[in-house]
């Protein structure tokens, strides 16, 4: 970077954050090796690496900055609320600003994985307590007394003897010039206000007044509208397009090609640009295209399976092995096998992909969207554009649901392009049919499993073969179809049964469609395979599913825990009505640990959902009724994915195309799932947005079973029909 | 293009569109109200939901030219403070979490609750099987509609 003067430099990083105020200002510095530190803005030098996260004016404004998206898991309420918790304020007493992607901010600014609470959990208390002692600090020296006898409560510093008080904006100036503490002492989780306490989330009356601003609810001046069309046959070649009818339409301005950038792929596109977006929309629809699909319009889901089905008879590359397992099954009492299929599926987040971009001549650019990932997005468009990554102002919106298709910015780059082109600020919106069938999808995992019981009823050999295609080999050009991908392998490496010989192993497949991660990514369909397959040992053992589990769970595991409470709260064991079944099923994965007792009954031909009870296992909760939510949301996700459509192909063309087609659970198909919270307040904390999914397929399928004996191995299946 | 003057949320607006403009787009990119929200464009999600003399409607699949003459309440018009009863349910009881569908939803629970004051689980699964939500809140909306009915 250019010399700056330091005042110069200060202002540019003012301005960044969105803070015109001074006073007191702190924030990590990312730039060091060892790890962040706590450093404050009018560090000599450092400036540009620091992620600020707290400011308070003289004026007594307090703003904290929350780096993480909100996209409904409660980012906006949990980051602040971890800051606030040390900082001695209430939420209600802050202004919280989300920051922008500034790669001067910072890396930490993704949504994924579950991991905001518990990858910030100590590194963000530690800043709130550096401030809050630097406050102290500040009062005790103003009034010339010992520190010791000072406090902070509400956003005041309390000489305790005197009963004297000043407010944080009296003290922000001194308190900016005070030591910064490397190692500030945490609070005593029992003196906690904010940290396990539910409730008060404040993005929730913007949320129920219309007042959140999302993406989709951007307006800048003199903005034109995209309506963007790609080839029904997804990567398809343009070879030529007509728009003649196009640009008569009342309203249209213009036509423009750009490229849909998505992982290694980069699709051919034509939009149609209009003074507003129906226009720009009616436009498209008279747009003629033609495309050279190069083969790509064979592709049909169900020759598509059949080769998955195939591939499951070879040998696989081995992910891990532990004992023998060819010998062991093969010396095995009883020996089952079973083959379990799973669909792609979307993400269908209800806020449509979109973005409105401004592009300053000759190398600035302003973009305005839902993004889970800030940090990337800034990083892929300055790449792009070949322009510097301080060149790219992010204004970061409420995202209207995640779940991983905001993981991509597929649907940013083509409007930066745009915007470029035109030399107009454009807002791109698609279509929920281009939400559709255009992915990226969640992809399907097909899995062969054989078991090995011994005479006396116990698993001792186990192999999971998974058969699918790669989200990696889509989005990473070095991706080696020669090495095991292990996000595809998710979870059941190290799965939590005590089976001395398992072995487990993958079998590439490609598929050459856009795929990426959704909501608990692989877990979502590798604990349906296991933890069905896992109760099919069970049965051909003669046990009880809870209790073959508990007898074979790695003991002191959490997962023994979650068994054991989920036993507890769902009465496990007691008779049950005629035509009711329990299924139960835990699965855990990076991003935490849940299980599941469903209870269904009989009815007609299929079942109906009478009872889910769900067990989370977290260490400390920040905000339980939160973490009660995702799991509460989770669910429906989960039974959206075992009895709706799922995508498919047929001629390269996606069948599904909106909501009436690629059906999502309905109000009236879902029951109350009642949560339980497992906290033992421990330093290990694990993630609360994604758990919730994985283990409720396979706990609906065993409690179908135990309802029926109609043994569910392919998902979807149509819950009123099971065969 | 035709002139319409629309009656929204107690306010006149006169504006110059397409007549077969689907309502929504005219709230949100004419009337400047965003509140509203597109999801699927063909009546499937609900959270373009408004109500058009009293009946929630989905927005997004009717033409300006049907509103007209006709009184449109958008979430922006149901209460000054967001202390309308429903809101204060869904606040107390926390429903939203991405939030984006929650204008519709709160659109159809105020009209559920207009026809039927003290509506059974039943009911409510009935009148809001229209509205989406894929962040799954549904069993909070359940229970924020019998809240706001005890506040009303």
């Amino acid at each position: 970077m250019q010399q700056m003067h330091p005042s110069l430099k200060r202002r540019r990083f003012l301005q960044l954050a969105g803070i015109t105020g001074t006073g007191f200002f702190l924030g990590l510095n990312t730039g060091c090796k060892s790890g962040p530190e706590i450093a404050a803005v009018s560090a000599p030098g450092k400036l540009f690496e620091i992620t600020p996260y707290i400011n308070i004016e003289t004026s007594g404004v307090i703003t904290i900055f929350n780096t993480k998206p909100e996209v409904g898991q409660g980012t906006w309420q949990s980051v602040p609320g971890l800051i606030a918790e040390e900082l001695e304020v209430s939420l209600d007493q802050v202004v919280i600003k989300q920051t922008g992607g500034q790669s001067q901010f910072g890396n930490a600014q993704s949504v994924g994985g579950s991991s905001s609470v518990r990858g910030e959990f100590f590194t963000l208390r530690k800043v709130g307590a550096a401030a809050r002692e630097m406050l102290i600090g500040a009062a005790a020296q103003q009034w010339q007394v010992p520190v010791e006898e000072c406090y902070a409560e509400n956003a005041f510093v309390i000489h305790k003897p005197s009963g004297k008080k000043l407010g944080y904006g009296a003290l922000a100036e001194t308190a900016a010039k005070m030591k910064v503490p490397a190692e500030p002492k945490l609070k005593d989780p029992k003196d906690f206000r904010i940290i396990g306490k539910s409730g008060g989330r404040p993005d929730i009356p913007l949320k129920s007044s219309g007042q959140a601003k999302f993406g989709l609810d951007v307006s800048v001046p003199g903005m034109v509208y995209a309506s963007i069309e790609r080839s029904p046959v997804i990567g398809s070649k343009l070879i030529k397009f007509d728009d003649a009818d196009t640009r008569k339409m009342k309203g249209v301005l213009d036509v423009v090609t750009c490229k849909r950038i998505v992982g290694i792929f980069r699709h051919d596109s034509v939009a149609v640009i209009g003074e507003n977006y129906w226009a720009a929309l009616q436009g498209r629809k008279k747009l003629k295209t033609e495309w050279n699909h190069e083969g790509r319009d064979k592709l049909n889901s169900s020759d598509y399976a059949a080769g998955l089905r195939k591939l499951a008879a070879k040998k696989g590359l081995t992910d891990i092995t532990h004992g023998s397992f060819e010998k062991e099954y093969a010396g095995a009492a009883k020996k089952l096998e079973a083959l379990y299929e799973t669909p792609l599926v979307s993400h269908s987040p209800i806020e449509p992909m979109n973005c409105v971009v401004r592009w300053n001549a000759p190398d600035q650019v302003e973009i305005w969207t839902s993004t889970q990932i800030p940090g990337d997005l800034v990083k892929e468009v300055a790449k792009e554009q070949s322009i510097p990554e301080a060149n790219v102002h992010l204004h970061t919106m409420f995202n209207g649901g995640g779940f991983g298709r905001r993981l991509i910015n597929d649907y940013v780059t083509d409007v930066v392009e745009l915007s470029k082109k035109t030399g107009k600020p454009v807002k791109a919106i698609w279509t929920r049919e281009d939400d559709t069938r255009l992915g990226p999808f969640r992809p399907m995992t097909f899995s062969a499993l054989k078991g090995g019981i011994s005479a006396d009823g116990r698993p001792v050999a186990l192999e999971h073969k998974v058969i699918s295609p790669s989200i990696d080999a889509g989005l990473y050009p070095n991706f080696d179809p020669k090495k095991v991908d292990k996000t595809m392998m998710e979870g059941i490496a190290d799965q939590k049964y005590e089976i001395p010989n398992l072995q487990t192993s993958f079998v590439y497949s490609p598929l050459d469609i856009p795929l990426l991660y959704w909501r608990a990514v692989t877990s979502t369909t590798l604990a349906f395979s296991h933890e069905c397959f896992i109760d099919e040992m069970a049965v051909a053992a003669g046990k009880d599913p809870m209790a073959f589990r508990l007898d074979n769970i790695k003991k002191g595991s959490s997962a023994e825990k979650i068994l054991n409470k989920l036993k507890e709260v769902s009465n496990w064991g007691q008779p049950l009505p005629e035509g009711h079944g329990l299924g139960v099923a835990q699965f855990e994965f990076f991003a935490g640990h849940c299980g599941y007792v469903v209870e269904v009954s009989k009815k007609g031909t299929g079942v109906q959902l009478e009872k889910i009870i769900a067990v989370i296992d977290m260490g400390t909760v920040v905000n339980p009724d939160t973490v009660k939510a995702q799991v509460e949301g989770a669910a429906v996700m989960a039974l959206t994915a075992a009895i709706k459509n799922g995508i498919t192909f047929e001629n390269g063309q996606t069948v599904q195309t909106n909501f009436h087609n690629n059906p999502l659970v309905r109000i009236n198909e879902m029951p109350a799932v009642d949560v339980h919270i497992l906290a033992d307040g421990g330093e290990i904390i694990k993630g609360a947005g994604e758990p919730g999914l994985p283990p409720f397929a396979p706990a609906l399928c065993n409690a179908v079973f135990a309802a029926t004996g109609k043994r569910i191995r392919k998902l979807p299946f149509d819950i009123n029909n099971v065969g | 293009m035709a002139s319409f003057k629309l009656n929204i949320n107690n306010k006149q607006y006169d504006l110059d569109v397409d007549e077969q403009m689907p309502l929504l787009w005219v709230i949100r990119d004419f009337a400047g109200l965003t509140g509203t929200k597109f999801g699927c464009g063909i009546a499937q999600c609900g959270a373009c939901t408004i109500h058009l003399d009293g009946s929630p409607t989905r927005s997004c699949s009717i033409p300006v030219s049907v509103a007209a003459g006709k009184k449109i309440t958008t979430i922006e018009g149901i209460s000054e403070k967001t202390d309308h009863a429903v809101q204060k349910a869904w606040i107390e009881l926390q429903v939203p979490q991405c939030g984006y569908c929650q204008s519709g939803q709160i659109m159809s629970a105020i009209a559920l609750l207009t026809t039927n004051p003290k509506p059974t689980d039943a009911d409510i699964d009935t009148a809001m099987q229209g509205n989406l939500c894929r962040c799954g809140t549904y069993q909070r909306i359940r229970k924020a509609i019998h809240r706001a009915a005890e506040l009303i």
